[in-house]
């Protein structure tokens, strides 16, 4: 693998109106280095769900992306509750967001799911009361 | 990408070189360079944001002048809906249009009246099957310009009908040529009254929006609304020219192009800050059961164009006592239960918006690595003030233009000043 460029992020919990930043700028990143389109759009819509996905359920968290001429790597790292039935929540429609989540329109049940579609690979690790890891990449 | 011909300008003796326009360019496409703002062509969308903010005046529209246009035979004037909210105390409509053809306009062809026939081939066309949703209007050039150069999924939800301006240009010509058939085609200029420079700017490029044009001349509606003036005062009883209803007067301010859809499920939003947000999102698969977008680039609408007179929402305020008793629509010679594939061909572009990209660093993705990485490690270092005062909106736009080698890292005023403490600190030491 050649250089590899870091961007880092702190995902702050519990404020959505700035839910989605991180994901905006590394789109943005992602157009100055000359990436496709389509691999553009796959990132920024699987960290786009894995970033709200943190300030609903985990109080926030990090964001890290590692981003090589191959590949994208997208490591979001939380201390929150954890995940209790990793296979339920990769479920469409399951969702446990709480109803005035709900309300400003997330928590369809589609976060993982859409996480999973857009990348070539997702790892979960989570444990509970501990925290969650996800560590997705995408392939050009 | 062909050349870009812009109306946004400067004026080089009153630019001060202060950072008014350079911190509020939405593209980040101004530097101070020598001391006075220039404008990098590539970027700018002639959002005339920066004529709005300069504190000098020295941001200039280019568009013809009035005096310019006695060299057509035949002049035809094209008022939009935004000119009907300059005028204190206006009841009629027709007073505008009767003062165009008093101030030397052979005719007068409303773009209010245009902008009725698209909202209904609107209407008919999002009942299409499988079209991308949500349609975006694209009645506001700078918003074409922006999905072209930032957000590559979006152009082909870009609305394919032609905007209101340029059937207006049609109709008006061909009456003009039904109507004087004594008259060559080149003696007849339609000439259209603009509210903003993104307007002149597009019927400069119109080939790059995806036809040609009709238009021959774009006058700011500013000088005409001072001709205008004194020739409505002195008026007698204007002819009943005006054919516009509700709908087409409602586009010039922000919702009225989406209101006239009927259809419940759209977004209007304006001002370029609040647009760049709303097609973030939208390109994010945010708003997934938007029938239809209605984007304008300044705040309220076309009134709020750097071209016009009054204050966006006092305009407003006027537009909505001139339409009240107005017909809903009087241009719509369809029915709502017309096929929606049945839509007339010279209604279209004849092609559709091209995605050309500007803020690729390099050709090859590992060089373009390379340069982030070394604007990364600039930027590291930097204040992180955004002060403005080494010429760039930002710090991280300054550590771009280093590593571009378009600015000298020496010129951070912050660092400068460190530069100079220490200086004095080694000085006062060896005393």
């Amino acid at each position: 693998m050649g250089e590899t460029l870091h961007f880092h992020y702190d995902v702050d919990g519990g404020n959505f109106t700035s839910a989605g930043d991180a994901s905006v700028h590394v789109k943005r990143k992602l157009r100055q280095l000359g990436f496709p389109p389509e691999t553009i759009k796959r990132v920024s819509i699987a960290m786009y769900e894995g970033e709200i996905n943190m300030v609903i359920h985990a109080g926030g968290g990090t964001a890290d992306v590692f981003v090589s001429p191959e590949s994208v790597k997208i490591v979001l790292a939380d201390k929150g509750p954890g995940i209790e039935d990793i296979s339920l929540a990769m479920k469409e429609g399951y969702s446990t967001a709480p109803e005035n989540v709900r309300s400003l329109g997330f928590g369809a049940g589609m976060g993982l799911p859409n996480m999973k579609r857009y990348t070539d690979s997702m790892d979960i690790e989570s444990e509970l009361g501990v925290g969650t890891t996800i560590t997705m990449t995408v392939n050009l | 990408m062909a050349q870009y011909n812009h109306s946004v300008s400067l004026d080089a003796d009153r630019c001060k070189g202060c950072t008014n326009c350079l911190k509020r360019c939405p593209t980040e496409a101004i530097r101070i360079r020598d001391g006075k703002a220039r404008i990098n062509p590539v970027r700018c969308i002639d959002c005339g944001v920066c004529i709005s903010v300069c504190p000098h005046n020295a941001k200039k529209a280019v568009s013809d002048k009035f005096a310019d246009i006695s060299r057509f035979k035949y002049k035809i004037a094209l008022p939009p809906p935004s000119l009907y909210g300059q005028f204190d105390n206006l009841d009629d409509v027709d007073y505008i249009l009767q003062g165009l053809l008093d101030i030397g306009f052979d005719d007068v062809y409303e773009v209010a009246r245009a902008a009725e026939v698209v909202s209904g081939f609107t209407r008919l066309y999002i009942r299409r099957k499988g079209l991308p949703k949500p349609i975006i209007s694209s009645a506001c050039p700078v918003i074409v310009r922006l999905i072209s150069l930032r957000f590559p999924y979006l152009c082909e939800n870009v609305l394919p009908l032609l905007p209101p301006v340029e059937i207006a240009a049609a109709r008006a010509r061909q009456r003009a040529l039904a109507t004087h058939p004594e008259l060559k085609p080149e003696d007849i200029g339609v000439i259209f009254i603009s509210p903003c420079p993104a307007k002149v700017s597009y019927v400069k490029n119109s080939a790059l929006f995806g036809h040609e044009t009709n238009i021959d001349a774009c006058i700011s509606l500013s000088e005409i609304y001072f001709e205008l003036l004194g020739t409505m005062r002195a008026s007698k009883t204007p002819l009943p020219l005006s054919r516009s209803g509700m709908i087409g007067i409602g586009w010039a301010t922000a919702g009225g192009e989406a209101t006239a859809i009927f259809n419940d499920r759209y977004l209007a939003a304006d001002g370029i800050e609040n647009v760049f947000r709303v097609l973030e999102a939208i390109e994010n698969g945010d708003f997934p059961n938007l029938e239809f977008v209605e984007l304008n680039a300044c705040p309220g609408g076309c009134v709020g164009g750097a071209m016009t007179v009054e204050n966006p929402y006092i305009a407003q305020a006027r537009l909505q006592t001139l339409k009240r008793y107005l017909p809903v629509s009087q241009n719509w010679d369809f029915r709502e239960n017309d096929d929606e594939n049945n839509i007339p061909k010279e209604y279209f572009v004849t092609s559709g918006v091209e995605y050309s990209p500007v803020s690729a660093l390099a050709q090859d993705r590992a060089e373009a690595m390379r340069i982030m990485a070394e604007i990364q490690s600039i930027h590291e270092t930097l204040p992180e003030l955004d002060c403005g005062s080494c010429g760039a909106p930002t710090c991280y736009c300054f550590a771009e233009d280093i590593v571009k080698g378009e600015a000298n890292a020496e010129e951070c005023i912050v660092h400068m000043r460190e530069r100079l403490q220490k200086l004095l600190d080694n000085q006062n030491e060896t005393k």
